[in-house]
């Protein structure tokens, strides 16, 4: 990879097991500061597990284990001094399904900024919300009604309030979790172009199915395969010249 | 060539059972049908004999006349400034037996008339005149106009219930006590009113002037109390349980008994509050504190399953949502998850809370089953409670007690009614974002 490239986050040999079962077998892997990377793959091959290390939500499930290191900013994010709440406002998510809360849109962006403090007063509040609304590229659909219930939007607009949501708290890599698997084409083609406008601001680790969204919203692809890494490189390279045949097998569509 | 016409034209012939399929869902849905009916017509069964039996428990017979507060009757010697245990003692029924007679032109000579005359107006009377002169002795030898209850007899023959075809010595009203209702009610000095006192008396051995007051006010006071103690340990038991503890044989343990608990016939409770509260730390017997704490301890294990069940049916993506966005688990839990389970706990609350009121058997265990004469001023005086009080007047032999039998069950429904539709409209709020 490019070395004049800051490494944003670092994952070193990263085992989980669920209840005592390996999922992941080793991963090392970087992901680059202000890049889109994919995480692609067949179903159950941990890609999925991996993003919900990076942001240790795998500690809320019974029975999970994690073992070797993840960096952010050279600081190893399984370390007891680690406060996870503070991780989580660092690395925000955007998970498969829209999960808006059954608030108002505006509730549902001012969550994440009041919980942690970041406005000091009301204007600076709505100041906040109105800039991750417009982040996210939902502004002009819903300024008219802000204080309607998130539910009430359509999927694809629920999903842009959701990476709304994850953006009012300013994070620094936001993992993105299949985020347009239960959208339609349209909805999705709107979230791609979101991503790629995010890029600026954020490091981006998305996982997907599509192997079209890969190829368009990504700098990098990384190509798992029954909890191992198979390959990672520029996203030009692994779809055009990937250097294992399970790549080239799984995304010319023979497995998977 | 005939052969593809002919499949051509008949391409449904095929017997896949469609009509043995669709005459099953016939039977199915006759079958519902039929239980719903049934059920239907038990319960309108059951309502209407309530009801029926029930509905004259609130009205009651009473006399309203001017009554000469005699001094010479209610104190002869006139030592009332010195003694005023005179005006305790004095023979008042005798003022009302006056009046009537007076009202009737009964002979003062005519002894059977005059113990017929006794016999129509409630003895309660002796309280309430008493209560009226002593709180103001002025009213001595004055004419006031007195409304007084009708004797339960009177009350049950003027609502038709005793069968007066029936010989005269076979019945408890006589033919001379008939006339005199009729006249009485012609002037209109003898009359039905709504019976406030089935509200607001406590028990008595005189039909008419017993009521539900003092087992109101225990069964407030349980409910209170069942709500302040189940409420709060339940809902945080439950959290407790659902979210926070390892799941391994101990927790599968707790589990295990909380559901067991559940189904404990509620009799045991009772024995559980009298070996613990009364026999080992002494609480007072018939308080309504022990009535509530035994039916706090019923009521625990169906307030924990239901909130566990309401916890776990909060969706796990909002749980992610809070959590990813940084939210520590406690905000996570009272923020999101809480005020979505809302509905459920409150209406498992309210239910149980339903059940609770209308709880016999452990209140007979701790001594609840009691007459109460005077109302309970606090959890710790002897107090009963409305599904109690129902069970005693059922099994006393009066006319007038069934009534107020079916008049006390109605009062109950009308509590479970209000409780149930608390539960539907909370729920209904709640369940609007």
């Amino acid at each position: 990879m490019d070395s004049k490239l800051k490494i944003k986050m670092r994952g070193l040999d990263v085992k989980v097991f669920y209840g005592g079962k390996g999922a992941l077998h080793g991963i090392t892997l970087d992901i680059l500061e202000n890049k889109v990377i994919a995480l692609i793959g067949p179903s159950g091959c941990g890609k999925s597990t991996f993003l919900r290390c990076l942001n240790r939500m795998n500690d809320t499930i019974e029975g999970a284990l994690v073992t070797g290191r993840i960096l952010l900013d050279e600081e190893d994010i399984y370390d007891p001094s680690v406060d996870v709440v503070e991780l989580r406002a660092r690395v925000g998510m955007v998970f498969q399904k829209p999960n808006p809360f059954p608030k108002s849109i505006y509730e549902n962006v001012a969550y994440g900024p009041r919980i942690h403090g970041l406005a000091k007063s009301r204007t600076e509040l709505d100041e906040i919300v109105e800039q991750s609304l417009i982040k996210a590229g939902l502004f002009n659909e819903v300024k008219d009604r802000l204080h309607d219930v998130g539910t009430s939007l359509s999927g694809g607009q629920q999903q842009r309030l959701c990476i709304a949501r994850a953006i009012a708290v300013s994070p620094e890599v936001i993992l993105m979790d299949e985020p347009c698997s239960a959208l339609d084409p349209i909805a999705t083609a709107k979230i791609e172009e979101l991503i790629d406008d995010l890029r600026r601001n954020y490091t981006i680790a998305i996982v997907t199915h599509s192997m079209q969204q890969a190829a368009r919203v990504s700098q990098f692809t990384a190509m798992f395969h029954l909890g191992n890494l198979v390959e990672v490189g520029a996203t030009d390279t692994i779809f055009t010249s990937p250097q294992e045949q399970r790549t080239q097998d799984y995304i010319t569509g023979r497995f998977g | 060539m005939s052969l593809l016409s002919e499949s051509h034209m008949k391409p449904l012939t095929r017997n896949i059972g469609l009509k043995r399929r669709y005459r099953a869902e016939k039977r199915f849905r006759a079958y519902g049908l039929i239980a719903i009916c049934t059920g239907i017509f038990f319960l309108g069964a059951l309502l209407w004999s309530i009801f029926s039996h029930g509905y004259s428990a609130f009205w009651q017979t009473s006399i309203t006349l001017p009554v000469r507060l005699d001094a010479a009757v209610i104190d002869p010697q006139n030592r009332r400034d010195k003694n005023p245990q005179v005006l305790i003692t004095a023979n008042y029924p005798i003022l009302i037996r006056n009046a009537l007679s007076e009202k009737l032109s009964i002979a003062p000579d005519d002894h059977v008339g005059l113990r017929q005359v006794n016999r129509m107006f409630s003895s309660g009377v002796r309280v309430q005149l008493r209560k009226m002169v002593f709180d103001n002795p002025q009213l001595i030898g004055t004419t006031q106009t007195v409304t007084v209850l009708a004797a339960a007899d009177i009350d049950s023959a003027v609502k038709g219930q005793i069968n007066l075809a029936v010989p005269e010595t076979k019945r408890k009203v006589s033919d001379r006590q008939v006339e005199w209702i009729h006249e009485l009610a012609a002037d209109g000095s003898l009359y039905k009113a709504f019976n406030t006192g089935l509200f607001t008396f406590a028990a008595s051995s005189r039909p008419e002037t017993s009521g539900l007051g003092a087992a109101l006010i225990g069964s407030i006071y349980m409910i209170l109390i069942v709500l302040a103690l189940s409420l709060p340990i339940g809902v945080a038991a439950a959290i407790y349980l659902e979210e926070y503890a390892r799941k391994n044989r101990f927790t599968d343990l707790i589990e295990i008994n909380i559901n067991n608990l559940a189904a404990v016939p509620s009799i045991v409770f009772g024995l559980l509050g009298l070996a613990i509260f009364i026999n080992f730390f002494g609480l007072p017997r018939s308080a309504s504190l022990v009535g509530g704490l035994v039916l706090a301890l019923m009521t625990l294990p169906t307030i924990i399953i239901t909130t566990r069940s309401a916890l776990r049916a909060v969706p796990s993506s909002i749980r992610s949502a809070a959590l990813g966005l940084g939210a520590s688990k406690i905000q996570m839990l009272f923020q999101h998850v809480l005020p979505l389970a809302a509905p459920g706990i409150l209406t498992g609350t309210i239910i149980s809370l339903a059940r609770a009121l209308g709880e016999t058997a452990p209140l007979l265990l701790i001594g609840m089953v009691a007459f109460v004469a005077n109302y309970p001023r606090t959890p710790m005086d002897p107090a009963t409670a409305l599904p109690v009080q129902i069970y005693m007047w059922a099994s006393e032999a009066e006319r007038a007690f069934v009534e107020r039998t079916s008049g006390a069950i109605i009062v109950l429904l009308m509590f479970l009614a209000v409780m149930n539709i608390a539960a539907v409209l909370l729920r209904r709020r709640f369940e609007q974002p």
